[in-house]
């Protein structure tokens, strides 16, 4: 046993864990970080976007010194059907500010750097090292954890769960229950390399600006599924996650969706003579406000992916992840500047802020979100986007038939696929639950 | 098991760093006779086509490409059809990129 003893533990240097130690160790807090993988961020997989708000309350001048990749100025949402599709683009000169709100990120390189300053605050890191268990003493307060090192249990005051999505220690402690597939997505992704004027002229970029594109319909194949293109410098990331629930009853496979993406002739020409460097996949929280587990106990806290803290509608995740980590940390200073124990009690703290917080109000705006999207795939992901696809070829293509009889064509096909009933029914459960 | 052959995930994997464990593989598929329709689902929904059925119908599992997203997990865990645990520290797939 390690007989150095620590304020804090924190399992995992992704988005949630380095917040969280970060925050600590600059409140004086003694605190040991474990990470699995080779070095900080070797483990981790996102898009990845990256909201600058929530940077900036830990590191203030991190655009300084940070691997940022391009700065959003513009987001396309596409409804695609087999051979189209249906685009709203938002694009402004107003996200070419000082300081810019979005970027585009590469999470290996990114965490890495995150973690540099982690180091800074004065946290020890230990990676290569993975936790296996939690330590309970006979009270069945959580006081430490084992690792795959020899002599590996290690002692402190709370351990902080930023373990991921896939998390085991929360699970098999039994502090929480494991994700059932219909609470988690799939998501493949690929990294296309390009030069980076290539991608400047093909997605219309000047100097660092960046674009998101957003992707949904008869790509996931009737499931509930989005796919994804990201422009950073010199690479694309692209990619499509499908609810796991839904590959499970279709018997669909991820690398074949993601290579029927690729292939759609609004995607094909943007990575056209690209070269591939990576080949990822990554499970993705999706059961929302109602999946929320526990978030503290006697001698724990969990954050971020684990805590299944991510807006599937927004598609934000790192934001949660770094502002419960923050806030955790908080709390757990709070509690240890008072002198008081890690209780369930005092680590309750945790839970109060976060609920005060945009993380659990907007989780809680779009509650009834996850449900409706997953009971009526069909209808949001393949019924819609050919509907909507057909109306507005129907309405552009110039063939002379009457605009009447067109309306009326296109009214007539709705009907027939929906019915009046179903139409309403659809309208008012999507306004229902975006509310 | 048709699983559509115009894509090779085995040239996705090459593109993939790994340190792997040699003789400590982190998931195990529990000896059967049959597969249970979890671990058959597993052949199709592993994104590194891991699982294969052997000559005997029974499934198997090589998790050297691995890239530990925990899919099977959340499918075959519960059933106790498999077991799974992180690579030891250091091993496994190493993200360049994430």
């Amino acid at each position: 046993m390690i007989e150095e003893r620590f304020d804090a533990i924190v399992v995992g240097a992704g988005m949630a864990g380095n917040a969280a130690a970060l925050t600590m160790a600059k409140r004086g807090l003694k605190v040991l970080q474990l990470e699995r993988g080779e070095y900080p961020g070797s483990k981790n997989v996102q898009g990845a976007i990256f909201y600058a708000d929530m940077m900036e309350k830990l590191i203030p001048e991190f655009r300084e010194e940070a691997p940022l990749e391009r700065h959003l100025v513009e987001q396309r949402f596409w409804m695609m059907d087999d051979r189209s599709h249906v685009g709203m683009h938002y694009r402004s000169d107003d996200f070419n500010e000082e300081r810019p709100n979005r970027y585009t990120i590469i999470r290996a390189q990114f965490d890495k750097w995150f973690s540099s300053k982690v180091r800074e605050a004065g946290a020890t890191v230990l990676c290569e090292t993975t936790v296996t268990e939690l330590v309970r003493d006979d009270h069945e307060r959580i006081v430490g954890v084992r690792t795959d090192r020899r002599d590996g249990e290690i002692h402190a005051d709370v351990v902080v769960l930023a373990e991921g999505v896939n998390g085991l220690l929360g699970t098999r402690a039994g502090l929480r229950s494991r994700p059932t597939p219909d609470k988690v997505a799939l998501a493949v992704k690929e990294m296309h390399f390009l030069p980076r004027e290539t991608i400047e002229a093909r997605f219309n970029l000047k100097g660092d600006e960046g674009v998101v594109i957003e992707a949904a319909g008869t790509i996931s194949r009737g499931m509930t599924g989005m796919g994804f293109i990201y422009a950073n410098k010199e690479c694309i990331s692209l990619g499509i996650g499908c609810l796991v629930a839904d590959f499970q009853r279709t018997g669909q496979t991820p690398y074949g969706m993601l290579d029927h993406f690729k292939q759609h002739p609004s995607v094909a020409p943007l990575i056209a003579g690209s070269e591939v460097k990576e080949y990822a996949a990554h499970l993705i929280p999706e059961g929302g406000y109602k999946a929320i587990p526990q978030l503290y106990g006697e001698g724990w806290v969990v954050v971020g992916d684990a805590a299944q803290l991510n807006n599937a509608i927004h598609r934000e995740g790192s934001n949660l992840a770094m502002t419960s980590g923050r806030i955790a940390a908080e709390a757990i200073a709070q509690v240890k500047s008072r002198r008081e124990p890690m209780s369930t009690k005092n680590l309750s703290l945790y839970k109060k802020m976060l609920d005060e917080s945009f993380v659990i109000k907007d989780l809680k705006k779009y509650k009834d979100m996850p449900t409706l999207m997953h009971t009526h795939s069909q209808n949001f992901f393949l019924t819609y986007p050919q509907l909507i696809s057909k109306a507005l070829q129907n309405f552009v293509r110039v063939d002379g038939t009457p605009k009447v009889e067109k309306e009326k064509a296109t009214l007539k096909s709705f009907v027939k696929a929906r019915s009046w009933t179903g139409l309403f029914g659809d309208a008012c459960r999507f306004a229902r639950a975006w509310r | 098991m048709n699983v559509e052959p115009s894509v090779r995930v085995e040239d996705k994997l090459y593109y993939n760093r790994y340190l792997v464990d040699v003789g400590h593989p982190h998931v195990t598929v529990r000896e059967h006779t049959t597969p249970s329709p979890q671990l058959l689902a597993l052949l199709k929904v592993c994104p590194a086509r891991c699982y294969e059925l052997n000559d005997n119908g029974q499934v198997e599992i090589t998790v050297d490409g691995c890239i530990e997203c925990g899919t099977c997990r959340v499918i075959a865990e519960p059933t106790g059809d498999i077991k799974w645990s992180h690579p030891r520290g250091g091993y496994g797939v190493l993200f360049k990129f994430g």
